[in-house]
């Protein structure tokens, strides 16, 4: 069975010219079916772009300049727009980070989970309503025949989300892309929301590709995570391994860095240093300059994805986070 | 339903400081006895004029007494006219609301969609070409772009009239310029000086408000959930422009009627402006207090229709409203 969705060599650049600098370089990695992959890093390494490059919703002068994306073993990068419209939206849907300005403030929600049914599926005004109500009411929105009609000034920030996850779902799609679906909610509703979008996914066997900022989500709900860093994979394998035994000095640093797991983690201070510049990457792995563990080797050659156990980690000396203290590192 | 009230009440409020200073004109700008008996008259006949016109009456009580006329729609007598100002605003009225009606059709009716087309296609030629001709718009006076008009269609092309109102039908209440064809030709020029800044300014606000809004989350969602191209635009990104739209448009509807006297300067058109204009030269007062409380009831009723609408169009300022 082909995975749900498979990345290949993806790279993103700023422009269209030749030397545009890569804000994506070369990422690869699939999600199988009915998978949750959780995506990580810090703010800047590229996580929404790869999201935004499969939903085809790069707008310049970001540019998809190579690398291959599939959905169930269908090729849909380069489509034309109107054929990736039949993607989005039926077979990827998709969650954005903040609940109270993904929904349209004047339709209501009924007419919003409506025409999204309509606009993929075959159906006439009434089966849509029933299905919208259906879905309202599978995502824990009480008196969903009432809501239908609400406007989403009217509900709160986890309903809203609520909402948004039933748009994504709506036409059961085989892959979400959900990127920080609870960064911007109220912490006591992160969880319910979380806990939500497994239960869809695990309900409906749709896979997710989880960006977050949050390792308690990851640890959560992600059978599979990937380690992003300055636009590359720095690290991707099965969650339960890669939590316990991140192979990758910057996934030892994210771990310890998480004081409490279920606090939300926007910048990682013990890992000094901050993530190259879009552009400006330092020679050999850009991780070099944070990296307590760098030699010669680091600062002039750029590791490949190599096996570890279980998992693959872009480093020359991945393990053995025995030697690797973050707080004795100092930044070059 | 209480913001409706609370509304009206403001409506009432900004209509009565409105004939307060009507009234001060009216009262205090020149000696309206004077005007009344002449330069000749004794001193007796003054004060009998003075205590029958209710002019030895405490301020509060003849305020009141202007207001009650007011709302009856007494003005009393143009100084100039010897008509009841009543009456001549009457006459003058019809030919500048379907002036100022047309303009804001032209500007209107091209403005938005070409504001549209220049946020959508944001890269093509004719959004570039439209964007530097409506720099030019901007810029030149209104009483330019009149009199190029009428030396190109009047003068070298001899297609359209120069000046005048053609021929009108009297409905009884209102006489209009719509029904004949020497009307209609006779408005094109007019209508179309007067609207050509507004459109310009509404296709620029049309724009710019778009190209907001379709950078916003909830079209990028709208995007990422498949909708098509249409239904994405007009649904969903014009529907969210459309209030600040109406309450640009109201404003700029206050502007027109304002403009409008210069046009019908320029046009020699028969309206509201041309009548003002000689009411200024010749201190025409009562004509002048009238003129006043019409342009304040005329934003007024703009803006209440304006919240209305808004109201109609977001349910968030419905439920403010309620
Ligand atoms: N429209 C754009 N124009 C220029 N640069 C952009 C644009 N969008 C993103 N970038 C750059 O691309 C890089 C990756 O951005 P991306 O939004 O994917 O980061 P992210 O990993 O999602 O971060 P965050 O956790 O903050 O959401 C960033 O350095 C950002 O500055
Ligand atoms: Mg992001």
């Amino acid at each position: 069975m082909s995975p749900a969705l498979s990345v290949n060599g993806l790279t993103v650049t700023l422009g269209r010219h030749q030397a545009a600098p890569k804000v994506i370089d070369d990422l690869s990695f699939d999600v199988g079916p009915g998978e949750i992959l959780g995506m990580v890093g810090e703010s800047g390494a590229g996580k929404s772009l790869t999201g935004q490059a499969i939903l085809g919703l790069l707008d310049p002068p970001l540019h998809m300049a190579g690398g291959r994306i599939e959905v169930a073993g269908e090729r849909i990068d380069g489509l034309s727009e109107t054929a990736m419209r039949s993607w989005r939206g039926r077979r990827i849907g998709a969650v954005f980070q903040d609940p109270m300005t993904s929904l349209n403030p004047l339709l209501t929600i009924g007419r919003q989970l409506t025409e999204t049914i309509r606009t993929h599926l075959p159906m006439n005004a009434a089966s849509a309503r029933e299905r919208a109500i259906r879905l309202l009411s599978e995502v824990g929105v009480p008196a969903p025949e009432e809501r239908m009609g609400a406007y989403p000034h009217m509900l709160s920030g986890g309903m809203r989300q609520r909402v948004v996850l039933a748009l994504a779902f709506a036409c059961d799609p085989m892959l979400v892309i959900a990127d920080e679906p609870t960064t911007a909610l109220d912490v006591s509703i992160q969880a319910q929301i979380v806990g939500l979008l497994r239960r869809m996914c695990r309900e409906r066997g749709a896979s997710v590709m989880l960006i977050t900022h949050d390792m308690g989500v990851i640890a959560e709900c992600a059978d599979r995570v990937a380690v992003l860093y300055g636009g590359r994979l720095a690290e991707i394998g099965p969650a339960d391994t890669l939590l316990r035994e991140p192979a990758h000095p910057y996934t030892q640093g994210l771990m310890a860095s998480i004081p409490d797991m279920r606090r939300r983690v926007d910048m990682l201070p013990q890992i000094p240093g901050s993530m190259p510049r879009v552009g400006g990457a330092p020679s050999g792995c850009a991780f070099h300059p944070r990296c307590s563990r760098a030699t010669a080797r680091c600062r002039a050659e750029r590791p490949d994805l190599v096996g570890h156990g279980s998992c693959l980690a872009a480093c020359w000396m991945p393990g053995d986070p025995s030697g690797f203290r973050p707080e004795a590192t100092h930044a070059g | 339903m209480v913001f409706m009230l609370i509304r009206a009440g403001q409506t009432a409020g900004v209509l009565l400081a409105a004939a307060l200073v009507s009234f001060l004109l009216f009262r205090f700008v020149g000696d309206p006895v004077n005007n009344i008996v002449g330069q000749g008259a004794s001193v007796e006949e003054r004060a009998a004029t003075r205590e029958a016109l209710g002019l030895n009456d405490p301020a509060i009580v003849q305020f009141s007494r202007f207001v009650g006329r007011a709302v009856q729609g007494e003005f009393g007598v143009s100084y100039r006219f010897s008509q009841p100002v009543a009456d001549l605003i009457g006459q003058r009225l019809p030919a500048t609301a379907e002036l100022t009606l047309a303009a804001m059709l032209v500007a209107l009716g091209l403005g938005v969609p070409l504001g549209m087309w220049t946020a959508i296609k944001p890269r093509g030629v004719l959004t570039q070409t439209l964007l530097t001709l409506s720099l030019i718009g901007v810029a030149l006076p209104t009483f330019l772009i009149g009199i190029v008009l009428i030396l190109v269609f009047s003068v070298w092309l001899g297609w359209l009239p120069a000046f005048g109102r053609g021929a009108v039908t009297n409905l009884g209440w209102w006489t209009t310029g719509l029904l004949t064809t020497s009307g209609l030709r006779a408005l094109i020029l007019p209508a179309l000086t007067l609207g050509l800044f507004q459109m310009t300014l509404i296709m620029r606000m049309v724009r710019s408000e778009m190209l907001e809004i379709l950078r916003s989350d909830h079209i990028r969602f709208s995007r990422a959930r498949g909708l098509r191209r249409p239904a994405l635009i007009y649904r969903h990104a014009f529907r969210n422009a459309l209030t600040p739209l109406v309450t640009i448009v109201g404003l700029q509807f206050g502007n027109v009627f304002a403009f409008s006297i210069v046009v019908e300067t320029v046009f020699q058109w028969p309206g509201l402006g041309l009548l003002v204009i000689q009411a200024i030269q010749f201190a025409d007062v009562p004509l002048l207090a009238a003129y006043l409380l019409l342009v304040a009831l005329t934003f007024a009723l703009i803006n209440l229709a304006v919240d209305l609408v808004n109201a109609v169009i977001d349910p968030r300022i419905r439920q403010e409203a309620l």
